[in-house]
C-alpha cells in the first residue's frame, strides 16, 4: 500500500479499494435521486478527471456561497458537518433511508447522504440552521414545538426539512397525504401523530393544537 | 404532603408548557453525541469480527500503523488485564469485569460477527477506515451457536470454557452456555391444573430485535497530560459509564469526567459502554482528541439487540373463566455474554392476573450474538406476549369476552406477585375497565379478513437513586442541575415537579442535564424512573427552596417563619398586609446581600409504582401477501399522574409503535455462519407513519401513593401488549394464530396455507 500524500497530484494509486467503492456507491445512489441531471454531470466528469486529492468546492447554503476544498467523495452531509460545522443534518443511516439527513437542494428535498458535495455545487441549499430567521422561529419549527413532535429530537431536524419541502408543494393537505409524504422519515419514538399535527398546523388546519 | 384519590389542584402539574429543549432541538443546535468537535480532533474507527464465532491466532497493525495520517492503533492488549476481578454496575449487581472489558475488545475469542477487535485514530474516518483494512487477523474459525435452545443442548459447541450455570443461585460445577437458571414458583401447580376444566398449552417464539435508536452511539475522549480523562457521550447514564470506563480501563474514578451530551434516543441500548474506552485508549496514545462514532451497521452489529426468546406456557382454567395454574418456562438469550433479563420477564409474565398456583422456569443462555442490552421494559415484551395470546385462545374457548375474562382474573392490591411480594396500590382494574368503556372497543368493526385484538401488559418499573441541584437566580428564576439524561422530555417534566412544589411557574425553571463533577449520583435513565425518582428529588428541592425563602422574608422582616405565606410568587406577612414583597424583588435582594438560596438533593425513593396497559387494535390482513395493515389502534394506560400529559401520550404512542414494529416485521435474519443478513435500516424494517394509524391514547390516573404527585412510570409498559394486542387481532381476522413474532408477511401467509 502505497502512502497517501494528499497535497500532492492525484494519480490512479491513490484510489483505495475501500475509497473507491464508497465514492462509487454515493454516486450511484445521488443518481438515482438526482436523475438525468447527475448522470449528465457525471459524463462530464468522466471527460475531466476531478480527483481523488481534494479539490475546490462552492457551496451555496442558506443563501451564502462556502468555499471549501474537499476530496469529491465527500457527500454533501459530510461537508456539512464536518467542514461547514452545520450539525443540524444527521448521519444516522448513510444509505438513504431514515431522513435524518434531510436538506433542501434546488427546492426539493434530498438525502444529503447519498448526495457528493459536488454535485450540488450551483444548487440553492437550505438547511435547517437557515430556516429561523432574525432569531424568530419559522412557523414549522414553532408548531413542532407547539405539538411534542419530538421527543429525543434527532430526526427532529430532518423532519423539519422534510415537512417543508413537502408544505411547499402540498400547501392544503390532508392527514393521508401528511402520512405518505412523511413516509421517507423515521422516527423511533414514534412522535408520528406530533408531526402530523405540526404539519395541519402550519397548514392552517385543525388537528394542530395551536388550532384546536 | 401525600396524593389522594381525590383531584386536587395543581398550578403547574398536568398543563402542558412547552419544553425547555425545544428550540434547541428544531433549529439543529442541539448537541449530540457526534456533534462534538474538538481542535486537533482524530476520528476513530473500530475493526469488527466478520466471524459470529472464532479463536483470534493473531494480530498484526504495524502495517495499519505505518499509514500516513494514522496515529494510534489499540487492542485488547492496551486493556488492563481484567482477570478475576468483578465489576460493580449498579443496579445490574455485580458481574466478571472481563465480560466488560472483553465485549470493548475482544481478546482469545471473538464471540459475534461485529466483536469489536482493534481501533484505529486517523486525521480523518476514511483513512481510518482505510487503516482498518491494513490490520491482520489471523481467525481459527469455530461452529455458532445461534438459537437459544440449541445453545442449551448438551453437545451444543460452547462460547465460554469456563462458564458453569449458576443453578438456583448456587454456582454449579456444570459447563454449559446456560448462564443461570431461577425458578418463581408458589401454591400446587399440580392441584390447580387438577381443579382445571380447560388446560391449553403453547410455545412462543420472539427473534432478536433492536433498539433501533436513531442516533449511533458517538464517544469523544480527551485524556490530559496529568492523566485527567474527559468524555463526551450519548449515554443513558452519565455516571453509569463512569463506573464502566473506570472499572474498564483501571483509572480512578476523580480521574474521570463524563459529559452527556443530548442522546438521540436510547431505549435502554445506551447503558453499555462501547466506543467510550476505546476512545479514550486512543485519545492516550495519540495525544489528541479523538471521537468515534459509529455507523448502522455497527450498531446493528456491534450493540446490544434485545432477547430472542422461547416461552412455553401451560394455563388451567375453570369453565367460568378463573385462572387455576400456570406452568411457564422462558429462556431467554443474553448473547454473547452472560445478562438476559429473563427474571423481568418472568415476574410480568402472569403478574396482570392473581394466579394461586404457578412455577415459572428462567433461563439466560449465551450464543454467539451480540451482548443483549436493555430494550423498553425488557423481557417483559417476550413474556406476555405468551400469556396474553394463550388467554385470548381460552375466551374463545369459553366465548367470554376478553376484557370481561380479564377483569374477572385481576390483580389488585393486596394480591401476591410471583415474587411472594403483595401489590401496594395499583390500577390494573381501572385499566380494564376505561379499555371496556373505550370508544373504539365499542365501536364495530366489519369487512373481510379484518379483526379485532387486545391484550393487556404489566412492568413494574424502578425507583433507585437521583440528584438535582437547584439555586434561586437574582431574577427570582431557578437554576435546576440533574444527573438524568432527558430522552423524551423529562428535563421539563422534573421541572414541572420543581415549579409544583416551590409555587413558581415551569417557565422560570432553567433545567439542565449536567456532568459527573456537576450534580450528585443519579442512576440510569431508565426503568421508567426519571419522573419518578428524579421527579421526587425535585419536588423535595422545590420544597427546600421553599423553606429558605419563607425564612428569608421572615428574617427581613423580623417576624416568625410561621407568618409568612409564599402564594402567586408573593411572600406576605399573614398578620401584617403592609408587608409583602414579590419573589424576584426578594432573590435580587437577597442576591446583594450574597445570601445564597440553593438545595442539593439526592434521594432512593423505595415506593414504586408498577402500571398496567390495555392495547385495542384492529386489522386487516391481505390474504395474498400475508401483510397486516393496523386500521385502528388504542393505547389505554394506568400513569399514576399525568405530569406532562403530551409527553406521557407520546411515551404511550411511542412504545406502541416500537411493540407493532416487533410484532410485524422487525428481525436479525442471520445465515448459516451466524452472519447478519439486514443490518440496515432498508431490511430491518422499523415503522414509518406509512405503517402506523393515528394511536389513540386514553389515560388513566391511579395515583402512586409512594410520590408526592402520585407519579407512576410511564414509558415502558406500551411496549409489552402490542405483541399479542396484534396476534390476537390476526386471529380474529383470518381465524390463524400465530405463535411466533414478528408475524412479518411470509409468517402470516405460511400460516394461512398451512391451515387450508
Amino acid at each position: 500500500m502505497p502512502k497517501r500524500d494528499h497535497a500532492g497530484p492525484p494519480s490512479e494509486l491513490d484510489v483505495s479499494r475501500r475509497g473507491f467503492l464508497k465514492g462509487a456507491g454515493a454516486a450511484l445512489s445521488s443518481g438515482i435521486v438526482a436523475g438525468a441531471e447527475a448522470l449528465e454531470a457525471a459524463n462530464r466528469a468522466a471527460a475531466k478527471i476531478i480527483g481523488p486529492g481534494k479539490t475546490p468546492v462552492t457551496l451555496k447554503i442558506n443563501g451564502v456561497n462556502k468555499a471549501l476544498n474537499i476530496e469529491p467523495r465527500v457527500t454533501l452531509l459530510d461537508a456539512l458537518r464536518d467542514e461547514l460545522e452545520l450539525t443540524g443534518a444527521k448521519r444516522v443511516c448513510d444509505r438513504s433511508s431514515c431522513g435524518a439527513c434531510t436538506v433542501i437542494v434546488s427546492g426539493k428535498s434530498v438525502y444529503a447522504c447519498s448526495m457528493l458535495a459536488i454535485e450540488a455545487q450551483g444548487k440553492n441549499i437550505e438547511t435547517v440552521e437557515g430556516l429561523s430567521v432574525a432569531g424568530k422561529l419559522h412557523p414549522l419549527q414553532q408548531a413542532f414545538v407547539d405539538n411534542d413532535a419530538q421527543q429525543c429530537g434527532y430526526c427532529t431536524p430532518g423532519f423539519v426539512m422534510a415537512c417543508k419541502a413537502f408544505l411547499d408543494k402540498n400547501p392544503n393537505p390532508t392527514i393521508e397525504q401528511v402520512r405518505k409524504g412523511l413516509g421517507g422519515n423515521l422516527c423511533r419514538c414514534g412522535t408520528y401523530v406530533g408531526v402530523a399535527e405540526a404539519v395541519l398546523q402550519t397548514a392552517g388546519k385543525k388537528g394542530g393544537r395551536a388550532n384546536a | 404532603m401525600s396524593p389522594t384519590e381525590t383531584k386536587q389542584e395543581y398550578q403547574v402539574i398536568g398543563k402542558r408548557p412547552v419544553r425547555h429543549d425545544g428550540v434547541d432541538k428544531v433549529t439543529g443546535r442541539a448537541v449530540y453525541g457526534a456533534d462534538v468537535q474538538l481542535p486537533g480532533m482524530l476520528y476513530g474507527k473500530v475493526l469488527r469480527s466478520p466471524h459470529a464465532h472464532a479463536r483470534i491466532k493473531s494480530i498484526r497493525t504495524d502495517k495499519a500503523m505505518s499509514l500516513e495520517g494514522v496515529k494510534a492503533v489499540v487492542t485488547a492488549a492496551d486493556l488492563p488485564d481484567p482477570e478475576g476481578r468483578t465489576a460493580n454496575l449498579g443496579e445490574l449487581g455485580d458481574v466478571p469485569l472481563r465480560n466488560l472489558t472483553r465485549n470493548v475488545l475482544a481478546s482469545g475469542k471473538v464471540l459475534y460477527q461485529g466483536h469489536a477487535i482493534a481501533a484505529v485514530a486517523a486525521t480523518n474516518p476514511h483513512l481510518a477506515e482505510e487503516a482498518l483494512d491494513l490490520i491482520e487477523v489471523e481467525y481459527e474459525v469455530l461452529p455458532p451457536v445461534m438459537d437459544v435452545l440449541e445453545a442449551m443442548k448438551k453437545d451444543a459447541p460452547l462460547l465460554h470454557e469456563d462458564l458453569c450455570t449458576m443453578e438456583l443461585g448456587k454456582k454449579s460445577d456444570h459447563h454449559s452456555n446456560i448462564a443461570s437458571h431461577q425458578t418463581f414458583r408458589r401454591g400446587d401447580v399440580k392441584a390447580g391444573f387438577a381443579s382445571a376444566d380447560h388446560i391449553l398449552e403453547h410455545e412462543y417464539r420472539s427473534a432478536t430485535v433492536h433498539q433501533g435508536y436513531i442516533e449511533p452511539h458517538a464517544a469523544t475522549a480527551v485524556w490530559s497530560a496529568d492523566g485527567q480523562v474527559t468524555l463526551w457521550c450519548t449515554t443513558q447514564g452519565a455516571f453509569s459509564m463512569r463506573a464502566m470506563v473506570h472499572q474498564i480501563l483501571g483509572i480512578p474514578v476523580s480521574k474521570l469526567k463524563v459529559i452527556p451530551t443530548e442522546i438521540g434516543g436510547g431505549f435502554g441500548g445506551k447503558i453499555p459502554s462501547y466506543g467510550e474506552p476505546v476512545a479514550a485508549l486512543l485519545a492516550r496514545k495519540s495525544r489528541r482528541p479523538v471521537k468515534v462514532v459509529m455507523d448502522r451497521t455497527e450498531v446493528f452489529m456491534g450493540t446490544g439487540p434485545t432477547s430472542a426468546s422461547y416461552v412455553k406456557l401451560k394455563m388451567g382454567v375453570t369453565r367460568d373463566g378463573r385462572i387455576v395454574a400456570a406452568e411457564a418456562m422462558l429462556a431467554f438469550e443474553g448473547g454473547a455474554y452472560p445478562g438476559a433479563i429473563v427474571g423481568a420477564g418472568g415476574l410480568c409474565l402472569l403478574a396482570p392476573y392473581n394466579i394461586e398456583n404457578l412455577v415459572i422456569d428462567m433461563y439466560d443462555v449465551v450464543v454467539n450474538k451480540p451482548k443483549t442490552a436493555a430494550y423498553r421494559a425488557p423481557g417483559a415484551p417476550n413474556a406476555e406476549h405468551a400469556t396474553e395470546a394463550l388467554i385470548d385462545e381460552f375466551c374463545e374457548l369459553l366465548k367470554m369476552d376478553p376484557l370481561e375474562f380479564r377483569l374477572k382474573n385481576a390483580s389488585k392490591e393486596g394480591d401476591v406477585q410471583a415474587n411472594d411480594v403483595r401489590f401496594p396500590r395499583i390500577g390494573c382494574i381501572e385499566t380494564i375497565e376505561a379499555a371496556r368503556a373505550s370508544d373504539h372497543y365499542r365501536s364495530k368493526l366489519n369487512g373481510p379478513n379484518r379483526g379485532r385484538g387486545v391484550a393487556a401488559g404489566y412492568w413494574m418499573n424502578a425507583g433507585l437513586t437521583s440528584s438535582v441541584m437547584a439555586r434561586l437566580n437574582a431574577d427570582g428564576t431557578v437554576t435546576l442541575n440533574e444527573g438524568s439524561t432527558d430522552i423524551g422530555g423529562s428535563r421539563t417534566s422534573i421541572a414541572m415537579q420543581l415549579a409544583e412544589s416551590f409555587g413558581i411557574r415551569a417557565e422560570d425553571v432553567s433545567p439542565s442535564v449536567v456532568d459527573t463533577d456537576s450534580v450528585g449520583y443519579t442512576e440510569v435513565t431508565g426503568g421508567s424512573r426519571v419522573t419518578f425518582a428524579t421527579g421526587y428529588a425535585a419536588y423535595e428541592a422545590g420544597q427546600a427552596l421553599r423553606r429558605q425563602v419563607v425564612e428569608q422574608a421572615a428574617k427581613l422582616w423580623k417576624v416568625e417563619p410561621e407568618r409568612v405565606l409564599f402564594e402567586g410568587g408573593v411572600l406576605r406577612d399573614l398578620d401584617d398586609a403592609a408587608k409583602k414583597i414579590g419573589l424576584p424583588e426578594l432573590a435580587e435582594t437577597l442576591a446583594h446581600r450574597g445570601v445564597d438560596i440553593g438545595a442539593r438533593i439526592t434521594v432512593t425513593p423505595q415506593k414504586v409504582g408498577g402500571v398496567f396497559g390495555v392495547h385495542i387494535a384492529d386489522v386487516e390482513v391481505d390474504p395474498g401477501t400475508g401483510k397486516v395493515t393496523i386500521l385502528r389502534y388504542t393505547v389505554v394506560q394506568d400513569v399514576g399522574k399525568a405530569i406532562h400529559p403530551s409527553y406521557v401520550e407520546g411515551q404511550m404512542q411511542g412504545g406502541a409503535v416500537q411493540g407493532i414494529g416487533w410484532a410485524l416485521n422487525e428481525e436479525y435474519v442471520y445465515n448459516q455462519e451466524g452472519k447478519m443478513l439486514n443490518a440496515s435500516f432498508l431490511d430491518y424494517r422499523m415503522p414509518t407513519s406509512l405503517d402506523l394509524p393515528m394511536i389513540e391514547t386514553i389515560i388513566v390516573e391511579v395515583p402512586n401513593p409512594g410520590h408526592p404527585y402520585g407519579v407512576r412510570g410511564v414509558g415502558e409498559v406500551p411496549i409489552v401488549p402490542p405483541l399479542a394486542t396484534v396476534a390476537n387481532a390476526i386471529a380474529h381476522a383470518v381465524s390463524v394464530r400465530l405463535y411466533e413474532v414478528p408475524m412479518s408477511p411470509p409468517r402470516v401467509v405460511k400460516a394461512m396455507l398451512a391451515k387450508k
